[in-house]
């Protein structure tokens, strides 16, 4: 019996099913908390009401507006992120001048927290989804600046050499040489900034108050719905779940070729 | 004092079953040092871990000094093939030797013993070198050293020279030599270089293809101490790696059942 | 100046480097002083309030309670990441069976549970240390579990062919081979618990530097909201800067000589 418990990590379908049993008792210990008052219902509802409410809350447009509204700030922010973040990242990686020229910059605006900026985005922006675009950009232009700078440089010497050695130009090398080589380390940084992009989407609408999923919560917190208010961190969670194996199958169909490269396999 | 009883391994159950090594029998006296070879696929490294107690036989069993081996024995040390997984990267070389000593009693002195074995494989000077810092052979030498420092009554040695150059390689093996007869320890080695085999064993026990069984035990009468030049020019080795080249060679049916 | 020139030697590229960042600033400092929208504030006069607020009148009442939360979280979030991970790590069942839970807990944007945690604990100091850990012991559980999972077995081998077992193992054998994994975490982790602490200074305190900032663009002190935009760089800057030190110094044998890290 033990044995056979011992040999199901190493199916698939055994995963699934030891991982299906650890979400059954997740949320049997979530239901039993508060009916056995061990915790209190009013501040925390057990499962059962809080996944009944999210199932009524997809029945509604207002959820889904709000779900739309985090899903295009924090798009067109990570968009914008990738098209700077690439281009600076390709002209770091190619130009030594650009790289010497710009890295102090670079290394002190990297780890300033994109949040500090909120009140610069409410007050030029107010409550909308500008406030949104610009923190999400700044939150994940780094990400991609750097992974982009990286795999410009772990381009393959004699592949570069080759080009060279056929008169490729300087743009066209970059297009054409270094560019798709840097594509896995851009494909991991892409799955890295979607995370940060959803965070930093939801916080700003939590306290900035535009449009989306944050600022819903902390609606319905404002107003005692507190199942409701569950009910959308699970579908925030769940969102957060789906970008990550969007952005995570990405990531492996462009590492499938170039399984060598990895870096950044931390999570 | 090494005593190897119809040891057998097989993986896996049912219809999927690999069977490694097949009732292997045979002995190692002491301060003998004997050489396994075997073409590659012969579970050779299965062998070794059954023999270490690293692994469990699925019958039989191996005997130390008449004691059944379930665990590393105290008085047994490894040296494996791969030192760059085998020597721990963030201690100094003198850590890395000293580390299992912590516990032993019978070490009364540990930094002597280290120093001393450091000495004796030529790293004097290294000790506070990290692993990373040096080369192959030099790693293969610390882990050499640690294995003495340990002071065992067997050594078991894993293709400890098969990611080594070949220069690397011949001063290794005769390191090898030369440290055995100073520290008076029983080696067994395993590889698939017969040269290698033979050159450095009193007695050469060739498996077979897996399900591998003992083929033939060979013994080496190469007088000591050996030279790599001259040994291996003797007519005696080259008739004896042709033996042993042929025995490997063979279909294994002759001796199963 | 041409690329010949520049590129004779490091001193060079230094100049460049210092120069173009000068450059940089200066441009910033311009733009700051001719623009008429009320978000921006002459670099000047952000440098003044800087000063005047940060030097060091506000640290004790803001900077400090900050930083003592952060402490508190992101250290417990290391305690319980690094224990359970470890767990998880040593049991494939245990981590099958975890795994889509932690996973799910995981992917909820960090920020969404600063409300929920209001409801059940308040506002109070704790609120804010529970929530960082909460958030912040994810990346590093997750990580440490890879790590245990991953321990080499040839490595294992040895330690158990050497009688090497008990607290020495753990400290000597698998503490260190794991640490490379436990730090990627802890970094992620980092950047998470800054987050965190501006947030909730923000929506629910009654001091701290985002609460600090946060009022100061209430007020329109857009002054003293820059100051306090810049001290979160600053702060943002300077804890990574002691965590690569940290991680360096602790993981000194990591650092391969090929100069590759």
């Amino acid at each position: 019996m033990t044995a056979r418990i011992e040999a199901l990590p190493r199916t698939r379908s055994g995963s699934l099913l030891l991982g299906a049993f650890g979400v059954l008792c997740a949320l049997t210990l979530w239901q039993l908390a508060p009916t056995l008052g061990l915790v209190d219902g009013d501040n925390l509802p057990g499962a059962v009401p809080v996944l009944g409410e999210l199932f009524s809350l997809a029945g509604t447009s207002a959820f889904w507006d709000a779900v739309a509204s985090t899903l295009a700030g924090a798009g067109v922010g990570l968009a914008i992120a990738v098209v700077l973040g690439v281009w600076f990242g390709v002209l770091m990686g190619s130009s030594k001048v650009a790289w010497h020229a710009l890295r102090p910059t670079v290394e002190f605006l990297r780890p300033v927290p994109g949040v500090a900026l909120i009140p610069v985005a409410i007050l030029l922006f107010g409550p909308s989804m500008k406030s949104d675009v610009l923190l999400v950009a700044f939150g994940c232009v780094w990400v991609m600046l750097v992974q982009t700078l990286y795999g410009v440089r772990a381009v393959d010497e004699v592949a570069l050499q080759t080009a060279r050695s056929y008169g490729l130009t300087r743009a066209d090398r970059i297009r054409f040489v270094q560019l798709p080589s840097a594509l896995p380390y851009i494909a991991t940084g892409l799955r890295i900034a979607s995370a940060i992009a959803l965070i930093v989407a939801v916080t700003a609408e939590l306290v900035a108050g535009n449009d989306g999923l944050g600022k819903s919560i902390s609606l319905a917190q404002s107003v005692g719905q507190t199942e409701e208010m569950y009910a959308l961190i699970v579908a925030s969670g769940i969102l957060g779940i789906v970008v990550h194996l969007l952005f995570g199958g990405l990531e492996k169909r462009f590492l499938h070729w170039h399984q060598s490269q990895r870096v950044g396999a931390e999570r | 004092m090494l005593e190897v009883v119809g040891l057998s391994k097989s993986y896996g159950t049912g219809a999927k079953v690999t069977r490694a090594i097949e009732r292997l029998d045979f002995a190692v006296e002491e301060h003998e040092f004997v050489g396994i070879v075997g073409p590659s696929g012969a579970g050779k490294t299965t062998l070794l871990k059954c023999i270490a107690g690293l692994l469990a036989p699925t019958d039989g069993q191996t005997l130390l000094r008449g004691v059944p081996v379930t665990a590393p024995p105290p008085e047994l040390a490894v040296v494996f093939q791969d030192y760059s997984r085998s020597l721990f990267p963030w201690l100094s070389v003198r850590r890395n030797v000293e580390l299992p000593l912590r516990r032993k009693q019978e070490v009364a002195d540990k930094g002597r013993a280290a120093a001393e074995a450091l000495g004796a494989v030529g790293l004097a000077g290294f000790e506070d070198h990290y692993p990373w810092q040096l080369s192959g052979g030099m790693q293969q030498r610390v882990a050499i050293a640690r294995a003495l420092a340990y002071q065992p009554r067997v050594l078991l040695m894993d293709e400890p020279f098969a990611s080594v150059d070949a220069q690397t390689r011949a001063e290794l093996e005769d390191l090898v030599l030369r440290v055995r007869e100073q520290f008076g320890v029983t080696i067994v080695l395993v590889t698939h270089d017969i040269d290698e085999a033979v050159y450095m064993s009193d007695r050469v026990v060739v498996l077979s293809r897996p399900p591998s069984t003992v083929q033939e035990i060979l013994t080496v009468e190469l007088p000591s101490p050996r030279d790599q030049v001259e040994s291996k020019a003797l007519p005696e080795f080259v008739s004896l790696r042709a033996r042993v080249y042929e025995t490997i060679m063979q279909p294994a049916a002759k001796v199963a059942g | 100046m041409s690329r010949m020139h520049l590129s004779r030697g490091r001193l060079g590229w230094l100049t460049l480097e210092v120069g173009a960042t000068a450059l940089i600033v200066a441009l910033l400092w311009l733009y700051t002083d001719t623009n008429e929208s009320y978000a921006v504030a002459p670099l000047g006069d952000v440098l003044d309030a800087f000063r005047a607020t940060w030097l060091f009148e506000h640290v004790g009442s803001d900077v400090v309670p900050s930083l003592v939360r952060m402490t508190l979280g992101y250290g417990a979030a290391i305690v319980i990441g690094v224990v359970v991970g470890f767990g998880l790590g040593s049991s494939p069942v245990l981590a099958a069976i975890a795994a889509p839970v932690v996973s799910f807990l995981r992917s909820i944007p960090a920020a969404a549970l600063l409300p929920p945690a209001i409801v059940l604990f308040g506002i109070g100091g704790g609120t804010k240390v529970a929530v960082i850990a909460f958030v912040c012991c994810w990346p590093i559980m997750l990580n440490t579990s890879d790590g245990v999972r991953e321990l080499d077995s040839t490595m294992l081998a040895t330690a158990r062919v050497y009688g090497i077992r008990g607290i020495d193992r753990l400290r000597m054998v698998v503490l260190p081979a794991v640490a490379p994994r436990i730090f990627a975490g802890m970094r992620t982790s980092l950047s998470i618990a800054i987050l965190l602490l501006v947030t909730s200074e923000m929506i629910a305190s009654t001091n701290g530097i985002g609460y600090f900032v946060f009022q100061a663009q209430q007020q329109f002190a857009v002054d003293d909201m820059w100051a306090g935009v810049l001290l979160l760089g600053l702060l943002g800057f300077g804890l990574n800067l002691l965590f690569g030190v940290i991680e360096r110094r602790v993981l000194r044998w990591n650092v391969r000589g090929d100069g590759s890290n």
